[in-house]
């Protein structure tokens, strides 16, 4: 690991609780019509440490987004266990927000009714409902378009408004699903540092997945690297980079030879799932 | 009303061509549209036609609620269920497809002469859009709505009440007003075959005596209510449309 100014060990708290754990994990989808059963991801074994930031990156098509389905209950493991706080997963527990590749704001809502959306399930005051949505619109920069309906907003500021709609809720495990995928690459740098910020303040754990190496290196203490289908962790790596980081970390050397390892490791995979796409087509 | 402009050329082009009928093809066998506006101004003045429109209004409004309400619980149904879709949609698309009137017998036969009939028309005419059009919206929600709901622990009726229907509601607006003009149409044919009073009555009664002034005087009644309360309707429509699109405009 280069040495360089900025970068000392993440979270240099020594051991770190662990708030999720993976173990085991498959999924296995029953087969269509004329078609085999499809074994879409694992076996998976992952421990999420309490307050890191980790990423998830993998081809196209690896079951990404089927491990995100798994860690927060949406779908259930075909085998193995999911537990979060050292309890097993059924449904999507309490403590956990989920962010969307998709715009998933309500069009028919404006901004602040969006972000108080978040909070009916929960017994708050209106006291407490109200002070949760301020201090989500005023960390995410959106106090100015709180009256504002989706349609008048672009597509970063939407994404922001979803990223604030899950931090209402104070989750202790945030999870993001490519929730930058849309954006172009200027608007990403940005909105990573706007998450890394929301991180550090926040405290919660991050799982974030990505198909970009270079979003993963950025902001990550560790980066899962998946193969092809059926995913599994194929490598783990940690960056290294300090708590109190930012997207100008790209010019940092080690960026460079950690990305490059990571391709290293996933080229092969990526041909690989091309292939196994090819095949199904044909 | 922004969108009073095309409809209102339109309804200019209608009455000119009307008009033309009336002067060229017809040759004076169809009255003018002024004849017929007389006529209509002849019969608003007698208690008699505003005793019909009530009768036609009451069947029309309790068919037309009664449409809207089933098939939006029956739409939802569908468009929650693939088995359900699948057992049930063909045969609400085939019996959409039949000329109601044949069944009209049965619908006598069920509900006896009177007002209830005459809504039990309206509502065979109004329901099955309403559903469809209700299942399509449902079925084309974005995924993401449902997960998110999901995420937000939303139970079955919360998410259908908080984000289902509120999704939708562009569409079930549209379905609205098909559902409106059809629920309308079936009332007055059920008037013109069995009734002793309403405007479908008042027409059928016309048209045995002969008198085209009359006939078209009540056209041209609900013509304008029709058209009226769908530029109304429509005006709610696109106006939740636009709150709906998700079309990129910066906010400033």
């Amino acid at each position: 690991m280069d040495d360089v100014s900025h970068q000392v060990s993440a979270r240099e708290t020594g051991e770190q609780a662990i708030i999720a754990k993976l173990s085991g994990v498959t999924r296995d989808y029953p087969a269509a019509r004329g078609a085999k059963p499809l074994h879409a991801l694992g076996p998976i074994d992952l421990e999420l440490k309490q307050g890191e930031f980790f990423s998830v990156v993998g081809p196209s098509g690896c079951g990404k987004s089927t491990l995100l389905d798994i860690l927060t209950g949406l779908s259930p493991p075909t085998a193995g266990t999911a537990t979060f706080e050292g309890k097993r997963i059924h449904g999507v527990p309490d403590g956990v927000g989920v962010v969307f590749q998709e715009d998933a704001t309500f069009p028919w809502l404006d901004v602040e009714a969006n972000l108080s959306f978040g909070l009916k399930q929960l017994q708050l005051s209106a006291r407490e409902r109200q002070d949760r949505v301020e201090q989500a619109l005023r960390i995410m920069g959106l106090v100015g378009f709180r009256s504002a309906f989706p349609a008048q907003l672009s597509g970063g500021m939407r994404q922001r408004v979803c990223i604030a709609r899950t931090l209402v809720t104070q989750p202790r495990l945030i999870v993001l699903d490519e929730p930058f995928g849309s954006l172009d690459q200027q608007t990403r740098l940005l909105m990573g540092d706007e998450l890394l910020r929301i991180w550090r303040e926040t405290g919660a754990t991050v799982f974030f997945i990505t198909h970009s190496i270079d979003e993963a290196v950025m902001l990550s203490d560790r980066v899962g690297v998946m193969s092809a289908r059926p995913g599994t962790f194929i490598d783990m790596l940690e960056t290294g980079w300090a708590q109190k980081r930012d997207s100008r970390n790209v010019a940092d050397p080690h960026f460079g030879k950690l990305t490059g390892q990571i391709w290293g490791k996933l080229r092969g995979e990526a041909l690989r799932q091309m292939q196994l796409q090819n095949d199904v087509a044909l | 009303m922004r969108n009073l402009g095309p409809p209102l050329i339109f309804l200019v082009l209608l009455l000119l061509g009307w008009d033309v009928l009336h002067l060229q093809i017809a040759n004076g066998s169809i009255s003018s549209p002024r004849e017929a506006g007389a006529r209509l101004v002849a019969l608003m003045s007698g208690a008699r036609f505003w005793a019909d429109v009530g009768e036609t209004g009451f069947a029309f409004v309790i068919a037309c609620l009664l449409s809207i309400m089933f098939g939006v619980l029956i739409g939802v149904g569908l468009g929650l269920s693939r088995l359900a879709t699948e057992a049930f949609e063909p045969i609400l698309v085939t019996f959409y497809s039949l000329p109601k009137v044949i069944l009209y017998p049965l619908v006598l036969l069920a509900f006896g002469l009177g007002a209830s009939a005459k809504i039990a028309f309206g509502v065979m005419h109004g329901l099955v859009p309403m559903a469809l059009l209700t299942r399509n919206a449902i079925a084309e929600i974005k995924p993401v709505y449902l997960r998110s709901a999901n995420v937000m622990q939303l139970d079955g009726f919360a998410t259908l009440r908080l984000v289902l229907l509120p999704a939708v509601l562009p569409e079930l607006v549209g379905g609205m007003r098909i559902a409106f003009s059809l629920s309308l149409l079936g009332v007055l044919i059920g008037e013109m075959f069995a009734a002793k009073r309403g405007l479908g009555f008042a027409a059928m009664n016309a048209m045995g005596l002969g008198d085209i002034n009359t006939i078209l005087a009540i056209g041209l009644f609900l013509g304008t209510f029709s058209v009226l309360a769908n530029v109304m309707m429509l005006s709610v429509e696109r106006s939740l449309r636009h709150v709906h699109s998700n079309s990129v405009t910066q906010a400033a």
